[in-house]
């Protein structure tokens, strides 16, 4: 008998048409491919178009700064001649306090100009402030579908946080307990009210990222004369990497390296009701990193616009510990305090700049806004109470929900590079897995696989023979 | 005497309501959540006098009526800093000086 739940999910596409204001089936191009460009471009805007409509929105245009005395400090722990200069892109300086406001404004936007009473969008995170903050200024009613609770109604502090600054910004917050069905309520919701999806990983949330790259570009010619050498990018649902990268390629940025970095939480179920509270991160961590890059279309709409793989170079993880340093550090010595999740890539850039020359610049694309609930302090505390053990030592000891050792000198902190070409492998085995059995990829399936995954067709051809062989 | 609360129409409040019982949940979780039902909480202005855990509707703040189980009234938010955390406070001390010290060495000629 079908449930509830399969009841809206059998009627889901229907619905997201409606919400979305746009019918992805155009762009597909086969089981496999579909147009990826022509996808992020019938929008409509123009780089142009999106800075001013942000400028007006009150986002975007965030200081850089450079960060001599975390730079200098990192140069005392590596040899002469080592130690990149490390810049930052203060994005807490956007009006909700983070990035997200770039990818909600230009949703809000297009909510606005199609006539939509409201929005709607399913977030645990700084999108949720971002949306409800955009969406009254303009006179949009919104509801957030937030994910808060683990069974017994304990949530950690910083989705309290959030939740609260969603209410304080006039949203509807709609707050639920752990699993996958927050997906299937918000469908319900659309449904029922008729408002506009304002998903992050549609066309218009990724393009909104595309002026942050543009800005960074900008930028440090400005205040360097030359692109960064790397562009370091806290990493979750893959929104972050995709719409940096792309805008940085906008801006002629070709040759800086694009570093995605995420904090490890290895052993840890994402559905799970008892490790719910026992994350100390709740983005920015592999959970999502992960199983988004690796098979993007299990999002909220039908094709995600967040397609990571296309940019990475190379794909940095830290443990929870040594993100909880950092975060301390930071404040002391640049007196920058900021979230801790938003400085997760600011953790792999002290590792990073330790292996670059002097010459090298590193920009860590983003932080986020800070506070009660909301800070390095209350998550840790909050660990303590949740039973994760909470001590000083070696970070390679970090235990995902058991134990978070806290880095005793800064050159302790170690970034582990993430094996991307197992990531590539594993999206195109999904890719095959989502087409019909039996399906063979054409050749124009291969090139679409190969652009989404950064390869040659060679290394596509490759990955099927291989995958072949394991199946027979 | 214990008092039960009660919330009256106009005050603003919490409702809770099970979305999902357990066998209606999606497949593929966890063995501890798949046991538990999928929980909605909703804040908004009360339709009339309930007591705590007495059933109410309430208008949200985009309109919606959503009738559940009153959870709370008037509520609030706790979360807070809490206490320095021990293995922290000692980070920008230390940190400070090996930037004074690495800054010495730098202009002391070396």
């Amino acid at each position: 008998m079908a449930t509830k739940f399969d009841a809206i999910m059998a009627r889901r596409g229907e619905i997201m048409r409606r919400a979305l204001g746009m019918d992805y089936s155009e762009f597909e191009t086969s089981p496999i491919a579909f147009d990826y460009e022509r996808m992020m471009a019938a929008h409509g805007y123009s780089l142009d178009d999106i800075v001013a409509i942000q400028t007006k929105a009150g986002v975007g245009h965030t200081p850089l700064l450079e960060l001599h005395n975390l730079t200098d400090v990192v140069r005392s722990t590596c040899e002469p001649g080592k130690g990149a200069r490390i810049f930052v892109k203060d994005e807490a300086a956007n009006l909700a306090g983070a990035f997200k406001d770039r990818r909600a404004s230009v949703s809000i936007h297009v909510a606005k100009e199609k006539g939509y009473e409201g929005v709607i969008a399913a977030t645990s995170g700084n999108y949720g402030a971002a949306v409800a903050s955009q969406a009254a200024r303009a006179s949009l009613k919104c509801i957030i579908c937030q994910e808060t609770y683990d069974s017994r109604k304990i949530g950690q502090p910083e989705i309290v946080e959030k939740a609260r600054i969603c209410e304080a910004y006039g949203a509807e917050v709609v707050q639920m307990t752990v699993g996958p069905e927050l997906f299937f309520h918000m469908v319900e919701l659309l449904d029922e009210t008729g408002y506009f999806a304002a998903s992050l990983y549609s066309s218009f949330g990724v393009s909104g990222i595309e002026t942050l790259g543009l800005e960074v570009s900008q930028e440090m010619r400005a205040l360097t004369g030359a692109d960064p050498t790397a562009c370091i990018i806290t990493h979750a649902g893959g929104g972050n990497t995709t719409g940096t990268a792309r805008g940085l390629k906008l801006a002629g940025a070709t040759d800086t390296q694009i570093v995605s970095a995420s904090v490890d939480l290895s052993g840890l179920h994402m559905a799970s009701d008892n490790d719910f509270n026992r994350k100390s991160f709740t983005t920015g961590h592999t959970g999502f990193g992960v199983p988004f890059a690796t098979w993007p279309d299990r999002a909220d709409v039908p094709r995600n616009a967040a397609r990571p793989l296309r940019y990475i170079d190379r794909y940095l993880t830290v443990t929870q510990g040594e993100v909880f340093y950092v975060t301390e550090a930071l404040v002391k010595l640049e007196g920058l305090e900021r979230g801790p999740a938003g400085n997760t890539a600011m953790t792999a850039a002290v590792s990073l700049a330790r292996d670059l020359p002097a010459e090298a610049t590193i920009v860590v694309q983003e932080t986020e806004y800070t506070g009660a609930g909301k800070h390095h302090w209350a998550q840790l505390n909050f660990a303590k109470q949740m039973g994760v053990e909470v001590r000083s030592g070696d970070p390679r000891q970090n235990k995902p929900g058991t134990v978070i050792v806290i880095p005793e000198r800064l050159e302790q902190v170690q970034a582990n590079d993430f094996d991307v070409a197992r990531m590539r492998r594993s999206y195109v085995r999904n890719s095959l897995k989502a087409a019909p059995e039996g399906y063979v990829p054409t050749a124009d399936d291969i090139a679409f696989l190969a652009a989404d995954t950064n390869s040659t067709t060679a290394d596509v051809e490759a990955m099927l023979v291989e995958l072949a062989g394991r199946e027979a | 005497m214990t008092e039960t609360k009660q919330a009256h129409a106009g005050d603003w409040v919490e409702v809770e309501c099970v979305l999902l019982e357990p066998a209606d949940r999606s497949t593929n979780l966890p063995a501890e959540t798949a046991e538990k039902p999928l929980m909605m909480w909703v804040k908004g202005f009360a339709e009339g006098q309930a007591a705590l855990g007495e059933p109410v509707t309430v208008e949200t703040m985009t309109g919606r009526k959503v009738a559940g189980k009153l959870s709370a009234i008037n509520p609030g938010y706790f979360h807070t800093f809490g206490e320095p955390i021990p293995e922290l406070v000692h980070i920008g001390k230390d940190l400070r000086a090996k930037l004074a010290a690495y800054r010495a060495s730098q202009t002391g000629g070396a």
